[in-house]
C-alpha cells in the first residue's frame, strides 16, 4: 500500500552485486562440484547424487561429526553460565563499568590463528607456562599425544576466546532491565538468588537466544583455533568436522566430494538452528504450540 | 498503617545548595496522618516523585529526616521500610503465575503455606483477580498487571504506607475509572496510608482525601478538593485545578480603593488588603465569572472576544480594562464577537493574592 | 487547499482500515476527525497526506488528481503525536528548514519569518538550544511552529496533544484554537476526545472502525447525533443509554420501576417504535428538581472530582449513569441520592441505532 518510489531500487543495488559476486556465484560453483566428478582440467562429467551417497557412508566423517557434536555441546554448557555469570558481577555505571568491558572483549580482538598460537605455546611442557606448572605439579599433561589432553586444551582455548562474547550480550541483556524491577524486589524482600531467577534470567531470555545460537554456529564451524594449537592430533582426536572438509577437499583434491559435503554440512547448521531457536522460544513464553 | 512527618526535609542534586532554584525539593515540614489517602498533585519537574523516592527509600534526602511513626528511618533502605511501591508500569514476575506473584511477598518472609493462601485469597477477592489465579501473569491486560502490583503490597498485612507513581499512565482510558473507584474502595476497607503522585488532577481530587499541590520543589498547599478549587492559597493552584484555571486579574490599589488595571470603577472594599505590599492580584474563576447585558447593576463594562460553545457550557473571553477575563455558565444570551457586555464578579467570590499569596 | 475524496479506502491483506469513504473538505476551516483509537484516523490522515496509496479511489486537492503523486511533491505539513524534530539542528534551525529547503527566501527573510513564528508559539526564548534539551511542551511547540512556517494549503495534526500533561494540554488547545483562526489553512485535526473537538469548533467527522459516522459542523453533530454510536463517539463522560418500551399511551417504560411520559413532539417523532432506546447527555443530570423533571434514585458508584466539575458514576440495578455536575461534590460510595433530568433533553434512538428526535434546541 506504500507509494511507489523506484528511484530506491538504485541504492540497492551496489549491495545486490556485491553479494551476488561474494556469496552467490560462488554457492552455485559449488553446487555445481557437488554434482560433477571433475577428471581433469576441462573433463568433467555428471554424476547425480553419487558424492552425496558416498559422503554419507564415509566412516571417517561419521567421526568428525560425533566429535563435533560432542564438542559444541561442551562448549555451550561452559560457556553460556560462565558468561552469565561474569555479566553479573561486573558493575553497572561508572569508569568501572568501562574497565571491565575493555578488559573482558580483549580475548576477542586477537586474532583467531594468533590465539591457537599462543595456546600452543602456552600449554607445551618445557617452555609454555600451563604445560610447565601442570607438569612440574606431578600432573603427566602432554597435548600433543595424549588425546584428552588435546581436547580439554582445545576446550579451554575456546572458553577463553569466546566467552567474552557471552559475556557482552548478557551484559547489554541486564543493563535493559528497568530499575523498577529490582526496587520491587527489595520491597517484596526477596533472596538475591529469587532475584537472579525470576527477574534477571527471564529478561535476559532474548540475549541468552542469540548468544546460545551464535556460539552453537560459530563453534560447529570452528577451524582456525584447533588446527593451529593440535593439527587435529593425536591422530584424528581433535579433527572437527571444517578441518576434515579441507582435508578432502585441499588435501585430497576431492572437490566433488568436499562440494557435496559442504552443502550437507550448511544443511545441517540451519536445521539444527532452526530447531534451537524454536525450541528456545517455546521454553521462554510457556506455551505449548 | 504509619502516620508519616518530614522535618525540615529538603533535597538538592548539587554539592552546595545556596538559592531555591538549587533546590529539586524546598525545605519542609509535613505531618500526613495514620490511614489517610494523600495525593501529590503538579506539573512534571515539580518535585513530586523525587518526594514519592525519599519516602520509600530509594533517594536519601541531602537535608532533613523522615519518620514513620515517630521513629526517624532517613537512614533505613527500602526492604527496611515496610513500605509498598506501585509504579508507573506495571512490575511482575514474568515466569510466575498470579497466585504465585502475590504469594511472592509472603513467601520470602517465612510464612506458611496455609496462611499464604488464605490471605492470597482474601487480597485476590478484593482486587477482583480470583478467576486468574492459576493464570501467568505474564498474559493478562495492562490493567490486571497492576493490579496484580498492587496486590503484592497489600499482602502483606503489616504494611506501612503504601505509594503509587502514576499508576494509571499505561490503562486505557475508559478503564481508568474503575480502577479509580477500586483504590477507593480499598481505601477504604484497608484504611491504609496511600500517597499518589500525579499531574492528572481528576486522578488526585477523586482519590485523595488530602491533595498536595506542587511546583517547582516547593508544596504551595494542602487542602482538600473543596478547599483546593474554592480557596486556592497559591495563584499557582488557582491555575492548575479547574478547567479552564482560574482568571487573575492585576490590580492596583491607590487610597480610593481597588481598581482591576484598566477599569475605571472600584471593586468593593475588603479587610486584609494593605497598600504598598507588593503585586496584587484579584483572583476570580470563570464559573463564578456572569456574563451579562450592558449596563445590568454591579457589571463592569467589557467588550467580547471570543463566544464559544463547548457543548455542555459556554465559554467566554472578554477582554475587561487591560487584561482577559474568562467566563464560564451554562447558558448565554445571544453575544458575537465584538459586543459590548456586562461582567459581573460576585465579592463573595473574588480572592486577592499579593505576592502570589491569597491575603484575603 | 480543497480537499476530496472520493471512495477511499484502504485494505491490507484481510483487515480493511477504512472503508470506502467519500469526503469534501471544507477550504480553509479546522476538520476534526474524532474517534477512539483504531477508528481509522490515522489511515485517514496519511491517504491524506499522500504518505499511503488508496487499495481504491482518488483524492482531488483543488480540483487536481493527486491520488498517485508522492508526498513530497504535494504542499502540506504534518504534526505528530510524538515530538519529532531533527536532532541534531537548533530550535532555530528546526523551524528554518522548511524554508531552506524550498530556497526562495533569502538569509534575512528567513531570519524575520523565524523569529515571527517563534514568537507566536513563545519558544523566541529556547531558539538557540537543542530539542532535546527542551520540555514536551516546547518540543511540540517546535514541531508546530516547523509545520505552520510552510504556510501550507493543508495541515494535518495527529493526536498532537496527547503525550503532554493534563494542564498543558489545556493551555496548548487554546493557542492552537487562536493560531488556526488567523490562517486561511485547510487544519484536520485527529483526537479521541469529544472536548477537543468541541473546544475547536469548525467541523466534525465522526470515525467508528474505519467508517465515517457523521459529517457537519461540530455543533450541529454533538446536538444532533445520526446515530446510536455517533452519540456514544461523541460523549465524554459516556452518553447514559436506556431500553424504553413506550405503550399506546405515550409513556416510556425503563423498567427498574421507572416510567415517564414523553412530549407531544416525542411520541410524534417515535410513532411506529415502540421499543426504542432513550439518551441522556450526563451534563443533563441534576443533584436538585427544577420542578417539571423526571426523577431517578440510584446508588452512587464513585464521584470523580476535577474540581470544575465532579463526575458520579451512579446504578440503578443493572442500569449505570455517569451524571456531570458543576463544582465540587463529594458523595460516599454506596450513599443512596436521586439525580433528576428534564424530559425534553432526551435523544430517542431506535433499537437499529437510527436518531428519532433529538432535544428540541437543534430543530430535529
Amino acid at each position: 500500500m506504500k507509494t511507489y518510489n523506484n528511484k530506491a531500487w538504485w541504492f540497492v543495488l551496489p549491495v545486490i552485486l556485491s553479494v551476488a559476486f561474494s556469496a552467490i556465484v560462488p554457492l552455485m560453483t559449488v553446487v555445481n562440484y557437488s554434482v560433477q566428478d571433475i577428471l581433469g582440467p576441462d573433463q568433467s562429467v555428471f554424476v547425480g547424487m553419487e558424492w552425496f551417497r558416498e559422503v554419507m557412508r564415509d566412516e571417517d566423517l561419521h567421526g568428525a561429526l560425533a566429535r563435533q557434536l560432542w564438542f559444541s555441546l561442551a562448549v555451550l554448557s561452559i560457556e553460556i553460565p560462565l558468561g552469565i555469570g561474569v555479566a553479573l558481577t561486573m558493575p553497572a555505571q561508572g569508569w568501572r563499568a568501562s574497565l571491565s568491558l575493555v578488559l573482558v572483549a580483549l580475548p576477542l580482538l586477537i586474532p583467531w590463528n594468533v590465539v591457537g598460537t599462543i595456546w600452543q605455546i602456552f600449554g607445551r611442557g618445557d617452555i609454555g607456562l600451563m604445560g610447565k606448572l601442570i607438569n612440574d605439579a606431578g600432573i603427566s599433561y602432554n597435548y600433543t599425544g595424549d588425546s584428552w589432553d588435546a581436547w580439554l586444551t582445545v576446550l579451554l582455548m575456546d572458553v577463553w576466546h569466546w566467552t567474552p562474547l557471552v559475556v557482552l550480550l548478557c551484559y547489554a541483556g541486564l543493563r535493559a532491565i528497568p530499575d523498577a524491577y529490582y526496587q520491587a524486589a527489595k520491597i517484596d524482600g526477596a533472596s538475591r538468588f529469587a532475584v537472579f531467577r525470576f527477574i534477571q534470567l527471564p529478561k535476559m531470555r532474548n540475549v541468552l537466544m542469540i548468544a546460545v545460537l551464535l556460539r552453537f554456529m560459530d563453534s560447529f564451524m570452528i577451524y582456525t583455533e584447533p588446527f593451529v594449537l593440535t593439527g587435529g592430533g593425536p591422530g584424528n582426536a581433535t579433527t572437527f568436522l571444517s578441518q576434515y572438509l579441507t582435508q578432502k577437499a585441499v588435501g585430497q583434491f576431492d572437490l566433488g566430494p568436499a562440494a557435496a559435503f559442504s552443502l550437507i554440512y550448511f544443511l545441517i547448521i540451519l536445521l539444527f538452528s532452526f530447531v534451537l531457536y524454536n525450541w528456545m522460544q517455546r521454553v521462554g513464553t510457556g506455551d505449548k504450540t | 498503617m504509619a502516620r508519616i512527618e518530614l522535618a525540615g526535609l529538603a533535597h538538592s542534586y548539587k554539592a552546595n545548595p545556596s538559592e531555591p532554584s538549587d533546590y529539586a525539593l524546598r525545605p519542609m515540614e509535613m505531618t500526613w496522618n495514620d490511614g489517610g489517602a494523600y495525593a501529590l498533585l503538579g506539573p512534571s519537574g515539580c518535585g513530586k516523585t523525587t518526594l514519592l523516592n525519599i519516602i520509600s527509600g530509594l533517594v536519601r534526602p541531602s537535608q532533613g529526616k523522615v519518620l514513620f511513626d515517630g521513629k526517624d528511618i532517613t537512614n533505613l533502605p527500602t526492604e527496611s521500610r515496610n513500605i509498598a511501591q506501585v509504579f508507573q508500569f506495571p512490575v511482575i514476575y514474568d515466569t510466575m503465575t498470579v497466585g504465585e506473584n502475590l504469594a511472592f511477598p509472603l513467601k520470602n518472609r517465612g510464612w506458611k503455606t496455609a496462611d499464604i493462601n488464605k490471605r492470597v485469597a482474601h487480597i485476590a477477592e478484593i482486587l477482583e483477580l480470583t478467576p486468574d489465579l492459576k493464570n501467568r501473569a505474564s498474559g493478562l491486560t495492562a490493567d490486571a498487571k497492576q493490579k496484580i502490583s498492587l496486590g503484592r503490597g497489600l499482602v502483606r498485612p503489616d504494611v506501612a504506607a503504601v505509594l503509587f507513581d502514576e499508576p494509571l499512565t499505561v490503562i486505557d482510558p475508559h478503564l481508568k475509572w474503575l480502577l479509580r473507584r477500586k483504590l477507593k474502595e480499598i481505601h477504604h476497607e484497608l484504611k491504609l496510608s496511600l500517597i499518589y503522585v500525579t499531574h492528572d488532577q481528576i486522578e488526585a481530587l477523586t482519590f485523595a482525601d488530602k491533595v498536595v499541590v506542587m511546583t517547582d520543589g516547593e508544596v504551595v498547599q494542602i487542602g482538600t478538593a473543596q478547599e483546593l478549587f474554592e480557596a486556592p492559597a497559591h495563584t499557582f493552584v488557582g491555575y492548575f485545578i479547574g478547567n479552564p484555571g482560574m482568571n487573575l486579574l492585576p490590580c492596583g490599589y491607590s487610597a480610593d480603593g481597588v481598581r482591576i488595571a484598566g477599569v475605571s470603577e472600584f471593586l468593593p472594599p475588603r479587610r486584609g488588603l494593605r497598600m504598598g505590599e507588593g503585586s496584587l492580584k484579584l483572583g476570580i474563576r470563570p464559573e463564578f465569572v456572569e456574563c451579562v447585558a450592558q449596563g445590568t447593576a454591579d457589571s463592569l463594562p467589557a467588550r467580547v472576544i471570543s463566544a464559544r460553545n463547548m457543548g455542555t457550557h459556554w465559554l467566554v473571553d472578554c477582554q475587561l480594562g487591560e487584561y482577559r477575563v474568562a467566563c464560564k455558565q451554562r447558558t448565554l444570551h445571544s453575544v458575537a464577537a465584538g459586543d459590548a457586555v456586562g461582567v459581573r464578579l460576585p465579592d463573595e467570590r473574588i480572592l486577592y493574592y499579593v505576592n502570589e499569596r491569597r491575603v484575603a | 487547499m480543497r480537499l476530496e475524496l472520493q471512495g477511499v479506502s484502504a485494505r491490507v491483506g484481510a483487515h480493511t482500515h477504512l472503508y470506502p469513504t467519500s469526503v469534501s473538505l471544507m477550504a480553509g476551516a479546522i476538520n476534526v476527525l474524532l474517534g477512539p483509537t483504531l477508528a481509522g484516523k490515522t489511515t485517514l490522515m496519511r491517504l491524506m497526506a499522500g504518505l499511503d496509496r488508496p487499495t481504491e479511489g482518488k483524492i482531488f486537492a483543488d480540483g487536481v488528481d493527486v491520488t498517485g503523486v508522492p508526498v513530497r511533491e504535494r504542499h502540506l505539513a504534518m504534526v505528530y503525536q510524538q515530538f519529532i524534530n531533527y536532532p541534531s539542528l537548533s530550535v532555530f534551525e528546526n523551524i528554518a528548514s522548511p524554508l531552506r529547503i524550498a530556497g526562495k527566501l533569502s538569509e534575512g527573510d528567513i531570519r524575520k519569518k523565524v523569529h515571527e513564528m517563534a514568537e507566536r508559539l513563545h519558544i523566541s526564548n529556547y531558539l538557540d538550544r537543542s530539542p532535546a534539551a527542551l520540555s514536551g511542551g516546547q518540543q511540540q511547540r517546535t514541531a508546530l511552529a516547523r509545520a505552520l512556517i510552510k504556510d501550507a494549503g493543508l495541515l494535518l495534526l495527529d493526536e498532537p496533544l496527547v503525550n503532554l500533561d493534563y494542564k498543558l494540554r489545556e493551555e496548548l488547545r487554546r493557542e492552537l484554537t487562536d493560531l488556526f483562526a488567523s490562517g486561511g489553512t485547510t487544519v484536520v485535526y485527529a483526537t479521541t476526545e469529544p472536548l477537543e473537538a468541541l473546544q475547536l469548533g469548525g467541523q466534525t467527522l465522526l470515525m467508528h472502525e474505519g467508517r465515517v459516522l457523521q459529517h457537519g459542523s461540530t455543533l450541529s453533530v454533538f446536538n444532533a447525533p445520526s446515530s446510536l454510536q455517533a452519540a456514544r463517539t461523541f460523549s465524554d463522560p459516556p452518553i447514559n443509554l436506556m431500553n424504553a418500551h413506550i405503550n399506546a399511551q405515550g409513556v416510556a417504560d425503563l423498567g427498574h420501576g421507572l416510567s415517564m411520559p414523553l412530549s407531544e413532539r416525542q411520541r410524534a417523532k417515535a410513532t411506529n417504535h415502540n421499543q426504542v432506546v432513550l439518551g441522556v447527555r450526563a451534563h443533563s443530570l441534576r443533584l436538585s428538581s427544577q420542578g417539571n423533571d423526571f426523577a431517578v434514585g440510584a446508588t452512587v458508584d464513585l464521584s470523580e472530582i476535577s474540581g470544575s466539575e465532579t463526575y458520579v458514576h451512579l446504578h440503578r440495578g443493572e442500569l449505570s449513569l455517569v451524571a456531570q455536575l458543576t463544582g465540587v461534590h463529594t458523595l460516599d460510595i454506596g450513599a443512596t441520592t436521586t439525580v433528576y433530568f428534564l424530559p425534553e433533553d432526551l435523544f430517542i434512538f431506535s433499537t437499529g441505532g437510527a436518531l428519532l428526535c433529538a432535544p428540541d434546541s437543534t430543530g430535529v
